[in-house]
């Protein structure tokens, strides 16, 4: 855990730890997902995992939202040790995710999709929703300019009234990433963002990510198979194989890491 | 007819003009003086004692923005979607600021005679950042904002721009990288800052900073703002816009306050704008038709300029603002036509049905009983009623229309099931039998406009249109046609940049799909013994900026300029047709005329066809090139059940050739008709393995295929078509948007086509 903040070479501020993962362990039965893995990430950082299929990515992704709770191991955010939760417990608490199958209402608009992330702001009740008159207009307003700055920011303006349903998939997940963005999280957690994107896809996404980073503060831990990507993108890299933390550290550090070499290139096992 | 009869019917023509334009903004009066229909004694009598006081002062599209924000301080002058809103600024707040802008670049140091770029998608800001720049005596030079790093290195060195307003990130770093080459370059001026935070701001400033030192300086600079301002007059600068140049490099033509105003005024007057109308600016900036609608008109009638959030959202923004005077070239129309085709294809039997049902009958009637009246923009209480009337007209025949064709169409589904498409031919209703002739055609005409005209113009956003221009290349007659018979008082015109757009265009009522019209008022035009047409118009060009040469061989001393293209004036209704570009048009090795936009139009009024290039320039036949439409033959291949990957794939596809073949061969059947033209039959074709792309230097950013460019790069192809072999490899480079260089390789199929054997009419030549 450290407190300093420093500046990247492109003259980002990167902050101090904003969450920390203590010797995480996740079983399911008899296997083990995840073995006392602990890393932190920092305020304002790109912090990507990677690994080779069944590293245990995702699962590490899940404890972080709150979708399985470690059977050892502490979660620490913002400086305080965190409880077991439910997920839209941890969302309240400012974190936010996308899915790596996308999870979106596919009958509903664009617009009322991005809308959807908001909900954690709203306060009208239902009645009130109904009748439409008084807090939940105001609400509505107040939220809808909210989700409109987004949709220019991810510029899909063209498809604001568009059923989800009938999109392609690269802005199914770019709508994805709006719904998590409305939300205003302070950490961020991207499922593999781009997965099955042409290389076009990707350029943008990676560029929307940076953008997001840039203008908005946005704490992100990404999950991405592409190594380009990740070596571009993140400040810092964690890197599993087999449920265990085999590598930490900037790019170009882990790039060098014989054991990711491994883990990726493959050696014999015994 | 005696002069005096002359006179007689020109008083009586303007007051019926002037009443109707009570409510326009324009001094009526004073632009009826010159308005074209004078006849040709009268207007030069009235002319000597009008000129030097024709527009009262406003000689400056600047002094004009005081006018409006005077004259129509509350009206709506610019309006953007953004966030989703329609945000709206008046003519007030457009004043203010401009103002506020204007003060603001003083303040960063423009000089009077600077050249100031702007690069980016039609904004308002952008439109204020034009007229700022003219305030402060600077010349504003709107640029393409795809032109790529070396495009722009080579207008922004051209005119030795020292100041740049441009749109975004992606502006700003293409600046960046030419910046070294650019000797005379001060400082960039960026709209959005989005990822520019961390730039280096020495010579990089945010828009609304410079609006808000401006402010802050105001009563400083105000005195300075207002002396440049009142320095302009007719003969200085107004624009400077590059040509597209389909050959050699972009030429700067300089237009005069003179030139823009005139034409402005004129062309206005011409179709009766007000300042009601509502117009949608989507059309690049730096083109010089943007500039005489979005600037030159609306600042002249203080009309309101409509920008759509974004390129890709332009259809929806079209439909929710209903322009009521559109622009577009072909290009636009044809896409928006093979758009309504294939979701016909996709529609409900019914619909399907009633759709070529009352589209045939439209064809027919359309001009007679679809056509607005010349009405103004915001129709009056006795427009809407009779407006009102004609849709009850429809109603009623409408219902009974969609029962009885919907009883049918369930007994023929029960009948034939999926197939009921092929056996149901929609009718009309009995009751309709009760009328004959034109009443039962007028009723008939209405019925479908309750039930496909109206809301098929409505989803395309020209619910409104009342004048609507396209320009720039032919236009499908079949393309036109469909438009017109809607209801849509769709004309061509003819122009150019240099002559600030209007040399010829087409007054209502006189519209055809093969002329360009008659010339625009205070137009001349002659045509000289090579059939080149040459025009001489208050709103030629100044000069081109720093090219005497150029200037010379196209303008002559007495203000004639040549066009390049060649025509001949019709003689039963005095119009203009065009044949092609007077250099394209050569000869043929037998000695007959080839003339190859004429075969490529008629190519390219194909839906699957998006362009040909037609070779043949001093050989014995003609051979072409040709490129598919992805939008037309894609959906075409989905519903044959034909896979394809790429483009590259679907383009040689032996389906699509065959379908292809069938085009090409229909083409030579009709060029055949023409005598003079025969020879310019295509021997053989082949279906291009990529677009032809502006980003290749293949077309010009207005989209006009460059020929020789063509020729050269695919120079195996073209030998390839004339030494008869059946398929070529071929290796080409391509450029992506990015400035990245690839290349994509393929195996083309070179196919013959069926010609008309003309060897008779040969022999007679």
């Amino acid at each position: 855990m450290s407190n300093d903040s420093y500046v990247t070479d492109d003259g980002r501020t990167i902050g101090p730890t904003v969450m920390e993962m203590k010797n995480i362990t996740l079983r399911f039965g008899g296997v083990k997902a995840i073995t006392d893995i602990s890393f932190d990430i920092r305020e304002g950082e790109i912090r990507a995992i990677i690994g080779p299929n069944g590293a245990g990515k995702s699962s590490m992704l899940n404890v972080i939202s709150g979708f399985y709770v470690p059977q050892e191991g502490e979660v620490w955010y913002k400086g305080k040790k965190r409880p077991p939760m439910k997920p839209y417990q941890v969302a309240q608490q400012g974190i936010a995710r996308t899915f790596q199958n996308i999870a979106l209402f596919e009958g509903m608009t664009v617009l009322d999709n991005v809308m959807t992330g908001r909900l954690r702001q709203m306060k009208a009740n239902m009645l009130e929703q109904a009748i439409w008159k008084g807090k939940a207009e105001k609400e509505e307003v107040e939220n809808r300019e909210v989700v409109e700055k987004i949709i220019d920011f991810l510029e899909i303006q063209a498809i604001r009234k568009t059923p989800v349903g009938r999109l392609p998939y690269g802005l199914k997940k770019r709508v994805e990433l709006a719904r998590a963005l409305a939300a205003e999280p302070s950490i961020l957690l991207l499922d593999e963002p781009m997965a099955g994107m042409n290389v076009e896809e990707k350029e943008d996404m990676s560029r929307f990510i940076l953008d997001m980073n840039d203008e908005f503060g946005t704490t992100i831990a990404l999950i991405e198979h592409d190594m380009g990507v990740v070596m571009d993108l993140s400040d810092r890299v964690v890197v599993m194989d087999y449920g265990k933390k085999i590598g930490d550290g900037t790019p170009d550090e882990v790039r060098n890491n014989q054991d990711v070499i491994d883990a990726y290139l493959g050696v014999a096992h015994d | 007819m005696s002069l005096v009869t002359i006179r007689k019917d020109w008083e009586n023509f303007k007051k019926k003009l002037t009443k109707r334009m009570k409510t326009a903004p324009l001094e009526v009066e004073e632009s009826l003086t010159r308005f074209w229909l004078a006849p040709a004694g009268l207007r030069e009598e009235e002319n000597l004692a009008q000129s030097s006081q024709a527009t009262g002062g406003l000689t400056s599209i600047p002094a004009l923005l005081q006018r409006n924000a005077a004259q129509f301080a509350d009206r709506d002058a610019y309006r953007e979607k953004e966030f989703g809103i329609w945000q709206t600024w008046t003519w007030a707040m457009t004043e203010k600021e401009i103002e506020a802008l204007a003060l603001g670049l003083i303040n960063l140091g423009v000089k009077e005679g600077d050249f100031v770029a702007i690069i980016g998608r039609n904004r308002p800001y952008f439109y204020w950042s034009m007229v700022a720049a003219q305030s402060v005596g600077a010349v504003p030079v709107p640029v393409y904002q795809d032109s790529a790093a070396e495009e722009m290195e080579y207008i922004l060195g051209h005119c030795g721009a020292k100041y740049a307003i441009v749109e975004d990130q992606e502006q700003v770093d293409k600046i960046i990288e030419i910046q070294d080459k650019l000797h005379t370059f001060e400082h960039m001026v960026y709209i959005d800052p989005r990822g520019l935070r961390k730039y280096d701001h020495r010579q990089l400033h945010e828009f609304s900073h410079i609006q808000a030192q401006g402010r802050a300086a105001h009563d400083e600079l105000i005195g300075e703002l207002k002396s440049r301002r009142e320095k302009l007059d007719y003969d200085s600068t107004c624009v400077m816009l590059y040509t597209s140049g389909t050959t050699g490099k972009p030429k700067g033509v300089v237009l005069s306050n003179r030139n823009v105003i005139e034409s402005s005024k004129n062309s206005a007057v011409f179709d009766a704008l007000t300042g009601d109308e509502e117009i949608l600016s989507y059309l690049p900036m730096a083109w010089v038709g943007d500039f005489i609608f979005s600037v030159g008109q609306a600042y002249w009638c203080g009309f309101c300029v409509n920008c759509p959030e974004s390129a890709d959202t332009m259809m929806t923004d079209l439909r929710e603002i209903g322009p009521t005077y559109y622009f577009a070239p072909p290009r636009i129309f044809e896409t928006s036509l093979t758009n309504v085709m294939i979701r016909m294809e996709d529609s409900g039997d019914l619909k399907y049905a009633l759709f070529h049902h009352f589209m045939d009958f439209a064809k027919t009637a359309g001009e007679k009983y679809g056509m607005p009246k010349r009405s103004l923009a915001k129709p009056d209480m006795k427009r809407r009623i009779k407006n009102g009337w004609r849709y009850a007209m429809g109603l009623g025949f409408a219902i009974e229309t969609l029962v009885e064709n919907g009883i049918r169409m369930a007994f023929t589904k029960l009948r034939h099931g999926s197939k009921a498409r092929e056996h149901f031919k929609a009718k009309d209703p009995i009751l309709l039998n009760l009328y004959r002739g034109n009443l039962r055609d007028y009723f008939k005409y209405r019925m479908g406009n309750v039930l496909v005209y109206g809301p098929l113009k409505d989803t395309l956003g020209f619910g409104r249109v009342r004048v609507g221009y396209t320009a720039g290349e032919a236009i499908g007659p079949e393309i036109f046609e469909f438009y017109r018979s809607l209801g849509i008082n769709l004309k061509q015109l003819y122009g150019q940049t240099e002559a600030t757009v209007f040399i010829t265009a087409q007054p209502d009522g006189e519209v055809r799909a093969d002329t360009v019209g008659v010339p625009s008022p205070d137009v001349e035009i002659k045509i000289d013994d090579n059939g080149e047409i040459h025009y001489r118009s208050p709103g030629t060009f100044v000069e081109y900026y720093n090219n005497p040469e150029s200037t010379a061989s196209t303008k002559d001393a007495e203000g004639w300029v040549a066009t390049g293209d060649a025509g001949f004036f019709e003689e039963k209704s005095g119009h203009l047709r065009i044949i092609d570009r007077a250099k394209d048009v050569g000869k043929m090795a037998d000695g007959s005329m080839f003339a190859p936009k004429y075969v490529e139009n008629k190519l390219k009024f194909y839906p699957d066809i998006l362009e040909a290039v037609l070779f043949g320039n001093g050989k014995d036949r003609c051979v072409a090139f040709i490129n598919i439409d992805l939008t037309a033959v894609g959906n075409w291949a989905e519903r044959n059940n034909i896979a394809y990957a790429s483009y590259q794939e679907l383009a040689g596809h032996p389906k699509v050739l065959d379908s292809i073949q069938e085009h090409v061969e229909a083409v030579n059947r009709s060029v055949a008709d023409d005598p003079m033209l025969a020879g310019c039959q295509v021997h053989r074709f082949l279906v291009l393995h990529k677009e032809l792309d502006a980003d290749d230097g293949e077309m010009t950013r207005t989209r006009k295929v460059r020929r020789v460019i063509v020729a050269d790069k695919f120079k195996d192809l073209v030998d390839g078509l004339y030494d008869g072999s059946t398929s070529v490899s071929t290796t080409t480079e391509v450029t992506y948007e990015d400035g990245r260089k690839g290349s994509i390789s393929a195996t083309l199929e070179l196919r013959d086509a069926k010609v008309v054997p003309v060897a008779s009419k040969m022999a007679a030549e």
